[in-house]
């Protein structure tokens, strides 16, 4: 007897037909009897000092029911993923802003219009300050939100070849098609619930208690439907500011951000200015990589702090380097505070090592699969950090199942040539490349986090007599598909294919944030050993001879049915269970210790065709072959392969934000723009399962690896095609051209920090 | 915000006289977009989407396309390429089926991306108005800045009617991405066999659609010298002076969307390949 749409099935999603037809509730569509809007006035300068803010004109217009600014705040002023919190829930009159988008003012209003018209009427007095822009500068001046080297080996072993390189990464948004959301309804006896769109319950909560001042238990926070989250709602945007709002109307508020206002709502990828130097033998083994890795992290904290951590510790890529050296750190600011996106510091050094490995290919007259595969990490091996891969790592694997990937053929139909629609190429006019990257990052919370996740399993007889199972989490689905993941771990475990996926809220544990590739192993892990201790009460509720679950039997040791799990469930069966990883530690002064758990791997090649002259490209094709472990539904993990590739080629080819003066110009899709059909390339994946012994299932993550290194395969193929450097993405058309290239504005010798940076002799 | 939805022309001639500030709405691709960034709150809106009068396309050696002609129906019915691959560029296929011909004269933005076509192919457009009744403008006459359309107080456009001009021309539109975006540099060009006439219209590289009219009179002189009837195979040089000539009538800006450099630039890629692929054409 077999359990059906278990562990290892391609099952559809239990939320899919109702978002595909438009039925399923994201949180803009929250609403709630007799609710106010709420609107918040922001900063238009990047760096200014407040010298007043007068709300009573606003306060006087119609419809509006409460104009709050930080005067207002009944708890702690300050809020932030970070330790000590720094940024302010509102900035007050006296204190500085210091990003252009910082909320100053809040008002709740009975119709949208009139919240905004309020927003308008609140006047600010602003001290316009020069705004600090350039990270080198801030570097130079000791405004640091975190700094750190790696030291391994020997990094002044002298090398055969050296190559040097400088790069660049630029801004990208996560651009979540659904903007942040959320309903905060007061409840009668002073508390509060909170429905948002987030990634994290548990994370938010926290932060709204503190910044509300109420006691643990008087706030609730339940998950709203997430459009897409990509790192962007790891952060608070208007959990605190619905609350405060709510609770001062004693009414029910809605906030939701347009498409604009989500630009400065929300963090960023960090953009990254990256100095290498990579030295290797005759023979294309590497000796050295020094590197330095400058992060703008913006105004405040976020999570900058360990997206420069990963940076530098992926920051030599996932190859045996025996001699290391890194500095990598995140300046501060005065510009929207970046944070975690998909990939999170590893596809910034990602970019910057593999173009280094294709810099030494050709100086060495290697093929750049070929040195990748002589440099390839094993099991065993030890990355910079000293942590040894004790794990599953089939990096070379990899490689060659991804470099037998068939390749597309030409392009057929003239909308598939470089400039699509524009009718700009043909055929004669293209050339075509291909280019190869690898890229690696680690899976869950690291540097001694006591990462965990919660889950609550109940299995009872249901009306119709038949066992039926449910599950509650606080785990967010994003998205990514965790309820169906959560699905058939339990109908795995349970042996019972009725299971009901609960909405996640924080009445449960804590599980974490759907971030760091996490969750499968996380939460899928906390539902397993739930399930796993509501099984054994069945079985020992049931007696010998019972022996397993499945198909809503318990059966025997031969696998023959005795009877119906149903007939051993006149009571309920409910068990709860904190999951955790195992340790990691810190990293010392010189950057070593074993401050990852795990760690996944992917292998990524692109073929672009490019009209050279009009600088324009289209990628045909991305192979990957990635490591998963195990895939719980394939389907799934190819859903997140191509996702995450589209956002690869994305960040690779248009994608990115564009400041002035600290201010964004292009805050709308009309002009952040992300790839449409006609810019998706046709996806060839295989999945590698070598099961990875710590994990539930020994299934990996899935999520970062397509867009670790698909950027830099398809930088690596633009090159190919053009002969030209490209030292940045997005590659833009000038660049593309040859009109233009990427220079450093500083020079910093790799491996030391920015603080020594010199300026370049100008040039001519 | 009072919306009116009249029945007919003159109806809708009617409110505009009554309200020369009402706003008209026909796809509503641009103006729902400006609402949204809160760029104008119009306090009268006037729908046209839904009068026939505006509907008619009437193709043939003189064709007639109403304001309220959507991409998709324009893609279906007409036989200048120019026009037919411009529309075929605008947005996506819900864009394609929402806007219209008339909503591109109306925003009349330099980036619009018929515009450099109907400038190519030199049609006329008609306004109305329920005061002084028809009016003529010629497309040289239409743009009198980015976002100014002539249009009188009370005016809508009625329609743009121009002369079938051909298989010799073409549409090329650079952007960043390969569909849906807006137009960095675009390029009309369309060579008149019949008539002996060349016209290059250039948009998104000043801030109207400009016409490269030294560079369409070397055309005309290589088809005087070749023999319009004949095709025309450009040398190198000739490509290349003809590629200078459009660029040099370029005045392109640095801007979110493009630097200046690159427009300039790939203007001149653009004309290259329009003179040899007009040039091959019967
Ligand atoms: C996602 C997206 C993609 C787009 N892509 C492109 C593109 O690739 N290329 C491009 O050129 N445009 C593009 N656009 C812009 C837009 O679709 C076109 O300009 C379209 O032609 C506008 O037509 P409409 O009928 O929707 O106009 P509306 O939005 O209804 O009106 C636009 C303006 O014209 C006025 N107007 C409308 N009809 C008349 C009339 N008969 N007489 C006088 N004034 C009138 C209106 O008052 C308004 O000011 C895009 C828009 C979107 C939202």
């Amino acid at each position: 007897m077999r359990t059906r749409g278990g562990v290892g099935e391609s099952i559809p999603r239990p939320d899919g037909p109702d978002k595909v037809s438009g039925r399923f509730s994201f949180g803009s569509d929250l609403t709630a009897p007799g609710m106010l809007f709420g609107k918040t006035l922001r900063s238009p300068h990047a760096h200014a000092l407040i010298r007043s803010i007068d709300v009573e004109k606003a306060a006087g217009m119609p419809g509006v029911k409460a104009v709050l600014t930080a005067a207002d705040l009944p708890g702690e002023r300050l809020y932030s993923l970070h330790q000590p919190p720094d940024q302010p829930v509102l900035a007050a009159s006296g204190e500085e802003v210091r990003y252009a988008g910082e909320p100053v003012a809040i008002v709740a209003a009975e119709h949208p219009e009139q919240a905004r018209a309020a927003v308008q009427a609140i006047a600010v007095d602003y001290e316009v300050l020069e705004p600090l822009l350039d990270p080198v500068e801030a570097i130079r001046r000791g405004s640091v939100l975190r700094e750190l080297t790696i030291r391994s080996g020997e990094p002044d072993t002298p090398a055969d070849v050296v190559v040097d390189g400088y790069y660049e990464v630029g801004q990208q948004d996560q651009a979540p098609l659904g903007p942040e959301a959320g309903l905060a309804i007061p409840t009668p006896h002073g508390g509060i619930d909170l429905w948002v769109a987030t990634q994290a319950l548990h994370v938010d909560l926290e932060q709204v208690e503190a910044c509300l001042g109420m006691r643990a238990g008087a706030v609730r926070l339940h998950l709203g439907g997430v459009g897409g989250a990509f790192g962007a709602r790891e952060d608070l945007s208007i959990q605190v500011h619905a609350c405060l709002l709510a609770l001062r109307t004693g009414r029910p508020v809605k906030m939701w951000y347009g498409r604009e206002e989500s630009f400065t709502g929300h963090v960023h990828r960090h953009p990254a200015w990256m100095w290498y130097s990579t030295g290797a033998g005759r023979d294309g083994r590497l000796v050295f990589v020094k590197a330095t890795i400058l992060l703008d992290g913006g105004a405040y904290a976020s999570s900058s702090g360990a997206v420069v951590a990963n940076a530098a510790c992926f920051g030599a890529g996932p190859y045996r380097v025996p001699n290391a050296l890194v500095w990598s750190g995140a300046a501060r600011t005065n510009t929207v505070p970046n944070g975690a996106m998909r990939g999170f510091g590893a596809v910034q050094s990602c970019f910057a090592y593999e173009g280094q490995m294709d810099l030494l290919a050709a100086r060495l007259g290697l093929d750049p699969i070929e040195i990748r595969l002589k440099n390839a990490i094993r099991p065993g091996d030890r990355l910079i950090t000293g942590q040894a891969v004790t794990g599953a790592a089939p990096m070379a694997k990899l490689i060659d199942l991804c470099r037998e990937l068939p390749e597309p053929p030409t392009p057929a139909h003239p909308l598939a040539l470089p400039g699509g629609a524009g009718n700009v190429a043909s055929a004669a006019e293209v050339v075509r490349g291909t280019g190869f990257a690898v890229g690696f990052k680690n899976i869950a919370y690291s540097e001694g986090s006591d990462d965990y996740a919660t889950a609550r399993v109940r299995l009872q007889r249901g009306a119709d007599g038949e066992a039926f199972a449910q599950v509650k989490t606080a785990a967010a689905e994003v998205g990514q598909g965790l309820v169906t993941v959560c699905l058939q771990v339990a109908r795995t475990e349970l042996g019972v294919e009725a299971v009901e996926i609960e909405r996640a809220d924080t009445t449960v544990g804590n599980a974490g944030s759907s971030s760091a590739s996490r969750q499968t192993w996380m939460t899928g892990g906390a539902v397993r050993e739930a399930a796993r201790l509501v099984a054994a009460e069945v079985l020992k509720r049931a007696g010998p001879p019972a022996q397993a679950l499945a198909a809503g039997h318990v059966l025997d040791e031969e696998g023959a049915p005795l009877a119906p799990i149903a007939l051993f469930l006149d009571e309920p069966i409910e068990r709860e269970f904190e999951h955790h990883h195992r340790p990691t530690s810190g990293l010392d002064p010189a950057g070593q210790g074993d401050a990852h758990v795990s760690f996944m791997f992917v292998a990524h090649r692109a073929t672009v065709d490019v009209d050279p002259e009009a600088g324009l490209a289209r990628v045909a094709q991305v192979a990957t072959a990635q490591d998963v472990g195990r895939a719980i539904n394939p389907l799934q993990v190819h859903g997140q392969i191509e996702g995450g590739i589209a956002q690869g080629v994305g960040l690779a080819t248009m994608e990115e934000i564009k400041l002035k003066d600290g201010l964004i110009r292009n805050a709308s899709f009309t002009d952040y723009i992300i790839p449409t059909s006609l810019d998706m390339p046709e996806v060839a994946a295989v999945l590698v399962e070598e099961p990875e012994p710590d994990a539930p299932y020994g299934a990996k993550g899935v999520g970062e690896p397509p867009l670790i290194s698909s950027p830099a395969a398809i930088a690596a193929a633009l090159r190919a095609a053009t002969g030209r450097r490209l030292n940045r993405v997005p590659v833009s058309p000038d660049e593309l051209a040859g009109l233009t290239e990427c220079r450093p504005g500083w020079l910093v010798r790799p491996g030391r920090s920015p603080a020594e940076a010199v300026q370049p002799a100008p040039q001519g | 915000m009072q919306v009116s939805v009249p029945k007919s022309l003159d109806a809708a001639l009617g409110l505009l006289a009554e309200d020369p500030q009402a706003v008209l709405l026909a796809g509503g691709t641009d103006l729902m977009v400006a609402i949204n960034f809160g760029r104008t709150r119009p306090e009268h809106i006037v729908s046209i989407a839904r009068l026939p009068e505006l509907k008619e396309l009437a193709t043939g050696e003189q064709v007639r396309c109403g304001a309220g002609v959507t991409y998709t129906r324009l893609l279906e019915r007409v036989r200048d390429r120019a026009l037919v691959d411009a529309a075929r560029t605008v947005g996506s296929p819900q864009i394609r089926n929402a806007g219209t011909l008339g909503g591109n004269l109306g925003t009349c933005s330099p980036a619009g991306d018929t515009l450099p076509s109907l400038a190519a192919l030199d049609a006329t457009i008609t306004v109305a108005s329920q005061r002084s009744g028809e009016r003529r403008v010629p497309f040289s006459g239409w743009m009198r800045g980015p976002k100014k359309p002539a249009l009188e107080p009370g005016e809508l456009v009625l329609r743009a009617d121009w002369e079938e001009a051909g298989p010799a021309q073409v549409f090329l539109k650079a952007g960043t991405r390969n569909a849906m975006v807006i137009a960095v540099a675009s390029l009309a060009m369309v060579v008149d066999r019949a008539r002996r006439t060349v016209r290059v219209a250039l948009g998104s590289v000043g801030p109207t659609i400009i016409r490269a009219t030294a560079a369409e009179e070397m055309a005309t002189g290589l088809l005087d010298e070749g023999g319009w009837e004949r095709p025309l195979m450009p040398t190198e040089a000739a490509q290349a002076r003809f590629g200078e000539l459009v660029a040099a009538a370029a005045r392109p800006i640095d801007d979110q969307r493009g630097t200046g450099a690159y427009r300039r630039h790939v203007i001149a890629v653009m004309a290259r390949r329009a003179l040899q692929r007009t040039g091959a054409a019967p």
